[in-house]
């Protein structure tokens, strides 16, 4: 494994590399999956590359190296009680992978979490970036500044790229202070399609809701020590201030009635609720069953669950309103079925997390696009890396 | 002194088949999407960049994504330029066309397709103006965020050429935080779909590049846009400062404190006294600087947000407190605020500049750009977003004396040169255009702008899309 300790030694590695065509694998610390090679490729580590470069709490924006662990991105977050609104998951628990996830890591597969739906995704929160390019030259993107339209945005194009485009080396990144406190609203014994009413209703109302999520009655116990109440819990996340939390959860807890039973949870519940929401609990399970995320339009989750229940054995759960599903199937992959329905049911993309490896080397981990975007995903690849050298995973080939 | 900005020579053969050109986009089109009489071609001469000037081949206005497709299909096989247009509204020349062009303007597209409320999405046809969104959803309490001050007459689709964002953009985001989905013209006609209802799309964050790409990597002809529950009540209060100084530290203190307001916006004296004259905003006239703070939620989360930012406002010797006692109150602030571009345009010609800054940085790019506009004898109002550091200084001249525009534009680069110094960038939400083009060495380094251009040409490889704009003409390669 090449593990380069300064952004001119990546750049000298990844040159040479691109010279002899040799093929680089771009990692962090493996601990979400990302990193199968489609062909036999050296591992490159971003995890020489680490320490707090800039972080002025007074203007909420934090410089990293790229191989920094995330916990020291959040040890020194929570020092000055702010945080990352986009709440990136830990994938290790699904995935019973070892080692400290990077911060690289988290924009390189735009790693979000259940705030996502209302604060936005990773790559929301991301400023700015430096990275090696397929040609060994550092190139820099976007900046430290929150509205920046100066030349194309290869930010965006870098962060969910998953080290196919780029070696990124810093990433620049927005935070925001820790809302002092939380609470959440519970709604108990609705179905999968009440519950989506219900959590549509309920980010219609002027409370500012930061987190929706239905939990059926089969994952429901594996949360809060199984401390939530009885029957499926559709469960609504408020941050703040502590006297208006309490005014806000009474205003929706008025409008859940109608839908079913409320409590709420009170404060250090709800922290461990969301963190567990966040980093797939249920499914934290050390078996390979297949795991499907699927991003699909909130009203269409439930419909998306509902139709392969016919089909297939299947486990799921639902966040930001229903429109991140994840699926963990009994046995078969289903992926023809899954990427069929999704289809069907206007669109979106299910990602294969996690499967036996005999599965993964059959069934395409990403959404297969369709030709013309692929092409252009392909032409894209093609000006960041011309040699194609940067192969792990697979997007764009 | 500078030369004025250059655009890249109009291609002869193209030229010399105008008349071709023309007959052809009739056959694409119904008849009364082509213009080419040269007293119809004058609006569309340049936009809200009025200093440059250029006389377009043609102007197409279809109304279909098919009829977009055709002509980009026929433009891309001839090798015909290509300038879109929404409503022309951009201070950076985005839309100014050049002699051998075909503007492709979206304004008759301009139909809601649909508004979703389960999954809180609106998809629109590019022309649809930005506030038209809001207002087709406040009946039912939503709105869409970003709000440029442009909004009643820019487009959506010229939003996305330009990542626009807007007063409110401090607490939800500008236009790619906003945006989930568009129907996209490739240059040579094929037509794509990148994102949907659903978040954040499948492969490569195209979506994420097409936005702020000035036009310059398709043409967006439908777009999905994120809807949010509008808070149950919103206030601005005006807070009056003896100094800009003062005014731009109180800013980073309240950002410090963790407060994020939904709107912190920022004028001088010399933006006060235009605002006011023309608004009648109730704006007091005795202070230095102004900043409009506007909180939102219940009554009581605005009394206690207030609270701690007049707390912080005294540590700055603030000398006026107001707050508005009525919705009209609230709308007129606002109108104030907004219409300062248009206010300061009937006093005298001006440049407004874009320049992004950190906001430790304000009060030192503040005094810097007045010592900067003393230097050159000109004069300027600066009205801004301050809770993102988007600063517009407005440079005041007179466009018919040439020697005071070259100045007004010299004095204009000199500011952005020190927003990229600073650690900023030369354009928060106008767009490089054609005005910031030049200056794009002063921020990134060829190696950098080269591999931007090379990822444009993985869309437009034969410089079709609107060529002359955001990078340098020389070293294009």
């Amino acid at each position: 494994m090449l593990i380069p300790n300064t952004e001119a030694d990546a750049a000298y590695v990844i040159r040479n590399a691109a010279a002899d065509r040799k093929p680089l694998a771009i990692c962090g610390n493996n601990t979400r999956g990302f990193s199968r090679a489609n062909q036999p490729a050296e591992p490159i580590s971003s995890r020489g590359l680490t320490g707090i470069v800039d972080y002025d709490p007074a203007e909420m924006v934090m410089t990293v190296r790229s191989g920094t662990p995330v916990s020291e991105v959040e040890t020194a977050l929570a020092a000055n009680r702010q945080m990352m609104a986009f709440e990136p998951m830990d994938h290790r628990g699904i995935l019973a992978t070892k080692g400290e996830p990077t911060i690289g890591g988290v924009f390189a597969a735009n790693v979000s979490g259940p705030r996502r739906f209302t604060a936005g995704a990773a790559r929301d929160s991301l400023l700015g970036l430096r990275f090696v390019n397929g040609r060994g030259e550092i190139i820099r993107a976007g900046g430290r500044v929150m509205k920046n339209v100066t030349g194309l945005d290869l930010t965006k194009l870098l962060a969910g790229s998953r080290g196919t485009l780029g070696f990124i080396t810093e990433v620049t990144f927005r935070v925001l202070p820790v809302p002092p406190a939380v609470e959440t609203v519970v709604i108990s014994s609705l179905d999968d399609e009440m519950a989506a009413k219900a959590m549509a209703a309920a980010v219609a109302l002027p409370v500012e809701i930061s987190g929706a999520a239905h939990l059926p009655a089969s994952v429901r116990s594996r949360f809060i020590n199984g401390r939530l109440p009885d029957g499926e819990a559709t469960v609504l996340r408020l941050e703040g201030l502590g006297p208006s939390i309490e005014v806000r959860a009474q205003k929706l807890a008025a409008v859940m009635e109608a839908f079913g039973p409320v409590a709420t949870l009170g404060m250090e519940r709800s922290l461990t609720l969301w963190r567990e929401i966040r980093n797939v609990v249920p499914y934290a399970d050390g078996t390979e069953k297949p795991l499907w995320r699927v991003s699909v339009a909130p009203s269409a989750g439930y419909h998306l669950v509902s139709a392969l229940r016919l089909e297939a054995g299947i486990d799921a759960f639902y966040d930001w309103q229903g429109g991140l599903v994840w699926m963990r199937m009994e046995a078969d992959p289903e992926a023809e079925l899954v990427r069929r329905y999704i289809r069907a049911l206007g669109g979106g993309h299910a990602t294969l997390i996690r499967a036996s490896e005999a599965a993964h080397a059959e069934i395409p981990t990403f959404e297969p696009l369709p030709d013309a975007i692929a092409a252009l995903s392909a032409r894209v690849k093609e000006k960041l890396d011309p040699a194609g050298i940067f192969c792990s995973g697979k997007m764009g080939g | 002194m500078p030369q004025p900005i250059q655009f890249l020579p109009p291609k002869q053969d193209v030229l010399s088949r105008r008349a071709t050109i023309i007959d052809d986009l009739r056959g694409l089109l119904p008849a009364d999407c082509v213009i080419h009489e040269a007293r119809e071609l004058v609006p569309f001469e340049t936009d809200a960049f009025i200093s440059y000037r250029r006389m377009p081949l043609a102007v197409v206005l279809p109304r279909t994504t098919s009829q977009v497709a055709a002509v980009m299909k026929y433009c891309h096989r001839y090798g015909i330029p290509v300038v879109p247009r929404g409503a022309g509204t951009s201070l950076s020349g985005g839309a100014i066309p050049q002699e051998d062009a075909v503007v492709l303007g979206l304004s008759r597209m301009s139909r809601i397709i649909e508004i979703d409320y389960a999954n809180r999405t609106a998809t629109v046809q590019a022309g649809v103006t930005n506030l038209s969104i809001s207002e087709a959803v406040a009946v039912d309490g939503f709105f869409y965020a970003p709000d440029p001050s442009s909004q009643l007459a820019c487009t959506i689709g010229g939003n996305i050429g330009m990542n626009s964002g807007g007063a409110h953009c401090l607490k939800y985001g500008v236009t790619t935080n906003n945006l989930l989905g568009v129907k996209l013209v490739l240059v040579d006609g094929q037509v794509i779909e990148l994102g949907g209802k659903h978040l954040d799309a499948a492969g490569y964050d195209l979506l994420g590049l097409v936005c702020g790409s000035e036009g310059q990597l398709g043409i967006v002809t439908e777009a999905t846009v994120r809807l949010i529950a509008k808070p149950e009540g919103a206030r601005p209060v005006l807070f009056g400062f003896s100094t800009s100084e003062e005014a731009g530290a109180c800013v980073a203190d309240i950002i410090a404190a963790g407060i994020i307001p939904v709107a912190i916006e920022f004028m001088d004296k010399p933006a006060i006294e235009i605002c006011e004259a023309f608004a009648k905003a109730g704006y007091p006239l005795d202070v230095g600087a102004l900043l409009i703070v506007e909180v939102e939620g219940s009554e009581a989360e605005m009394d206690a947000t207030l609270e701690n930012i007049v707390e912080i406002a005294r540590r700055h010797q603030v000398m006026t407190v107001r707050e508005c006692q009525s919705a009209t109150e609230a709308a007129l602030i606002w109108k104030g605020r907004k219409s300062a571009f248009g206010a300061t345009g009937r006093i005298a010609d001006y440049i407004c500049m874009d320049g992004t800054v950190p906001l430790g940085k304000l009060s030192y790019v503040l005094k810097k750009t007045s010592e900067i506009i003393d230097r050159f004898g000109l004069r300027v109002a600066n009205v801004f977003h301050a809770g993102d550091g988007n600063m517009h200084p407005l440079i005041l001249f007179n466009a018919n004396d040439p020697e005071e525009a070259m100045k007004a534009e010299e004095a204009g680069n000199e500011i952005l040169k020190l927003c990229v110094d600073a650690g900023g960038c030369l354009t928060g939400e106008h767009g490089v255009g054609i005005e910031k083009r030049d200056l794009m060495r002063h921020q990134y380094t060829p190696a950098e702008l080269s591999q931007q251009m090379a990822v444009r040409a993985a869309f437009d490889e034969g410089w079709i899309l609107n060529p002359s704009k955001v990078f340098p003409l020389e070293g294009r390669g």
